[in-house]
């Protein structure tokens, strides 16, 4: 054996081992990556589906008009403003005739949703021969019942339903009267005081216009801006100032964005608070730097040969950019596009100072009414006292990564659609 | 030994003895001559450059260089790397004018118009002044595609039919037709090396430029492929005037009429072809063409 094989095979060993290391370290930090996604998936689910269906209360309701205080059937604002509580109270204690004075009587008529009155309104105004008859109905139960029906038996001494509740709540479900049902509310209301009203699509729709609004602004100005400072821009000292400003930008901090659309687009500009519109334009001057910085890098990574075939076609610049080096750098800027939206999506801080914190509970139309936004409901939810508020918070959690999921997916067809195979 | 290997260090560490070191072996030993030898102007041109001077900066790469390129002809440019002959191409139909730092000055006439005139349009030029690069870059579109894109830039064909003419006739003139007719809607990139830049070649004639010019297209490619490329300017010189950089001295020989030995930013000999490589009048030349230094 050569002295220098020798030298090669001791060098190696020592090369071998810590490759090992290396992939040890490697191993261990994406295990532990997925571990962490494992744990936080796990609580989130585990916390939030009991939120995606709700506890109703079976009641005989007799529809009294007198008890409604209705004396002619043809006016619509008598059907409006009647008594439909005074139904569901009459119900309630017929169902439990032993309750007696007024503490117990009140906790008897808490079992059932402050809101059910409105579902029975629905149902009279679309059918007024309902009138004077006696029906079945489910109705949505309060959420202190609700926790408890879906509680465990042993767990249910911790729950805060009031202790004379109990029975009553115990013999509904003896008998059939209760029932579990899938939360469409949820996925049609907007927030509420009452955890069992409460939705999350406000907060939905309001994100929606908001991304909506984002894109539209972030990704053409980006685009745009990283077209010019790659392949028009002169290469000075002012180009080198912009460069290292767009760097620096992608870096404040993002409550810094919101105090900065506070200043200029609602003091300055006069545009109304807590709407979509403002909210996009506060998100969009977050993105930008990272929509920029992305773009500009896959700009770059068109091989410079392509602009020289255009070039000396007798392309103009617009033209080569436009036939070759944008076609070529789609895919990466949507990547990049794709990470600034992300982010966007998950954005709290800058939206509070801007008045998308607001309790928003109409679904809003478009990016000119106040709404707010999904992080931010869920940072309303998180912070409310009652409990049933936590199945919300993991359930608003679990549509936010729902609507991330579906964006990125969006956008990872489209790119492939427009990825050239060659 | 000893000495030698001093000597050699101090090369390597000291910039300025390096510098001493190499117009000793090289360059200073035998002077430039006083003007171009040989035949640099031609009766009836089709290009004429007259006291071109290049500079990339602060550096110069083209000291006064005076050359004619006669009408369908096809003159090699030659010499040494880094002697300024794609500098003194991508003159000609201005592609330098995308290096922010790249001056030019001289005069240079495509025929009678001025080609740096304020008032002539680059995509006119291009137009006319085809050019070719070392290395095949079609674009990443279809085979048609890649052919049609010109004559679509410069809306030479108005109707599907027309733009599918010329897209056969320049595919044909590239002698590449009969081997992608069957696939022209496929990626231009997904061919062979030679095939490729047979594409750029025929790409570049489907807007029937006087002119083509051709840096170094043989290259990157494979010996048969270059005698295919060869061949093909064999068969396109006489419609075209064809200017080639080439750093084969066989390549230059087989298919150029005259050839330009260009040295460090120097022209120093054109003559005809023959003559350049079994009579060079020059000194460098000779040395070039013997192969001291290449
Ligand atoms: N884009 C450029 N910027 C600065 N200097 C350049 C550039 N292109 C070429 N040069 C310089 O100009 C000289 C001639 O280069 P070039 O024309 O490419 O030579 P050749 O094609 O004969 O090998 C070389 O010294 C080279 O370093
Ligand atoms: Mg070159």
């Amino acid at each position: 054996m050569s002295k220098t094989t020798e030298q090669v095979r001791k060098s190696l060993k020592a090369r071998y081992s810590s490759e090992k290391r290396f992939r040890a370290f490697g191993i261990t930090a994406v295990a532990f990556g997925l571990l962490a996604v494992v744990v936080l998936f796990t609580d989130i689910i585990s916390k939030g589906t009991s939120a995606f269906v709700e506890t109703y209360i079976q009641l005989e309701i007799h529809w009294d008009p007198e008890e409604l205080g209705i004396d002619d059937p043809t006016d619509p604002d008598q059907i409006n403003v009647a008594d439909y509580d005074a139904l569901i109270k009459a119900a309630l204690r017929e169902r439990f005739p032993e309750v007696e004075g007024r503490l117990d009587r009140r906790a008897l008529y808490q079992l059932v949703s402050s809101g059910a009155g409105f579902k029975l309104r629905d149902q009279l105004a679309a059918n007024l021969d309902l009138l004077g008859t006696t029906q079945t109905q489910w109705l949505l139960a309060d959420d202190d019942v609700d926790i408890f029906i879906k509680a465990d038996v042993e767990d249910r001494q911790s729950k805060r339903l009031p202790e004379v509740a109990r029975p009553w709540v115990e013999a509904l479900e003896r008998d059939g009267q209760t029932d579990i049902q899938w939360n469409a509310s949820f996925f049609s209301h907007g927030d509420s005081r009452e955890p069992e009203q409460a939705g999350v699509w406000a907060a939905v729709t309001g994100s929606f216009f908001t991304m909506l609004v984002t894109l539209a602004l972030a990704f053409p100005i980006g685009v745009a801006a990283a077209v010019y400072l790659e392949e028009f821009a002169p290469k000075n000292r002012f180009t080198d100032f912009i460069e290292v400003n767009i760097n620096n930008l992608a870096a404040v901090p993002s409550i810094i964005f919101g105090l900065l659309g506070l200043a200029i687009f609602i003091n300055l500009f006069g545009l109304p608070r807590s709407v979509p519109l403002v909210g996009g334009l506060v998100l969009t001057l977050m993105t930008l730097p990272t929509i920029i910085i992305s773009a500009r890098a896959s700009i770059k990574s068109v091989p410079p040969s392509i602009r020289e075939a255009a070039l000396g076609m007798g392309a103009s610049r617009m033209q080569m950019v436009m036939h070759h080096v944008l076609p070529l750098a789609m895919p990466g800027m949507l990547t990049g596009a794709i990470i600034g939206m992300a982010q966007a999506l998950g954005e709290t801080a800058p939206l509070l100072m801007i008045g998308m914190v607001a309790f928003i509970v109409d679904i809003p139309g478009g990016p000119l009414d106040a709404s707010t936004v999904l992080p931010v409901q869920i940072y309303l939810w998180a912070d409310s006292p009652e409990a049933s508020f936590v199945a919300l918070t993991s359930a608003a959690i679990m549509v936010l990564l729902a609507f991330l999921i579906t964006m990125n997916t969006l956008a990872v067809l489209l790119r492939k659609r427009l990825e050239r195979r060659w | 030994m000893e000495t030698a290997q001093k000597l050699n260090d101090t090369a390597q560490t000291n910039p300025a003895a390096r510098m001493a070191q190499e117009p000793e072996t090289m360059n200073q030993r035998i002077p430039y001559p006083e003007r171009t030898i040989g035949k640099p102007l031609c009766d009836d041109p089709k290009m004429s450059m007259r006291n071109v001077d290049v500079f990339y900066g602060d550096s110069q790469a083209i000291y006064g260089v005076d050359l004619d390129i006669g009408k369908n002809e096809v003159i090699a440019l030659i010499g040494p790397s880094g002697c300024g002959k794609s500098t003194f191409l991508r003159c000609l139909n201005r592609m330098n004018d995308t290096i922010d730092i790249c001056k030019v000055k001289g005069s240079f006439m495509l025929e009678q118009d001025n080609i740096y005139d304020p008032k002539l349009d680059v995509v006119e030029l291009r137009a006319r002044v085809g050019m070719v690069f070392q290395k095949p870059n079609p674009f990443p579109k279809s085979i048609y595609e890649n052919v049609a894109y010109g004559p679509r830039l410069h809306g030479l064909a108005n109707k599907k039919f027309e733009l599918d003419e010329i897209v056969e006739s320049s595919l044909r003139k590239a002698g590449l037709w009969d081997e992608v007719k069957d696939r022209l809607d496929q990626p231009g990139t997904g061919l062979s090396g030679g095939q490729q830049q047979r594409l750029c070649i025929a790409r570049s004639i489907a807007v029937s430029p006087e002119v083509v010019l051709m840096d170094e297209p043989c290259s990157a490619l494979d010996p048969i492929a270059t005698a295919k490329i060869e061949e093909l300017i064999d068969e396109l010189s006489g419609q075209y005037t064809i200017a080639i950089v080439t750093h084969s001295m066989q390549q230059a020989a087989r298919v150029s009429q005259r050839t330009a030995y260009f040295h460090l930013g120097r022209l120093i000999e054109v003559n005809d072809t023959n003559t350049v490589f079994t009579a060079p009048e020059h000194a460098l030349t000779e040395a070039y063409i013997t192969g001291r230094f290449g």
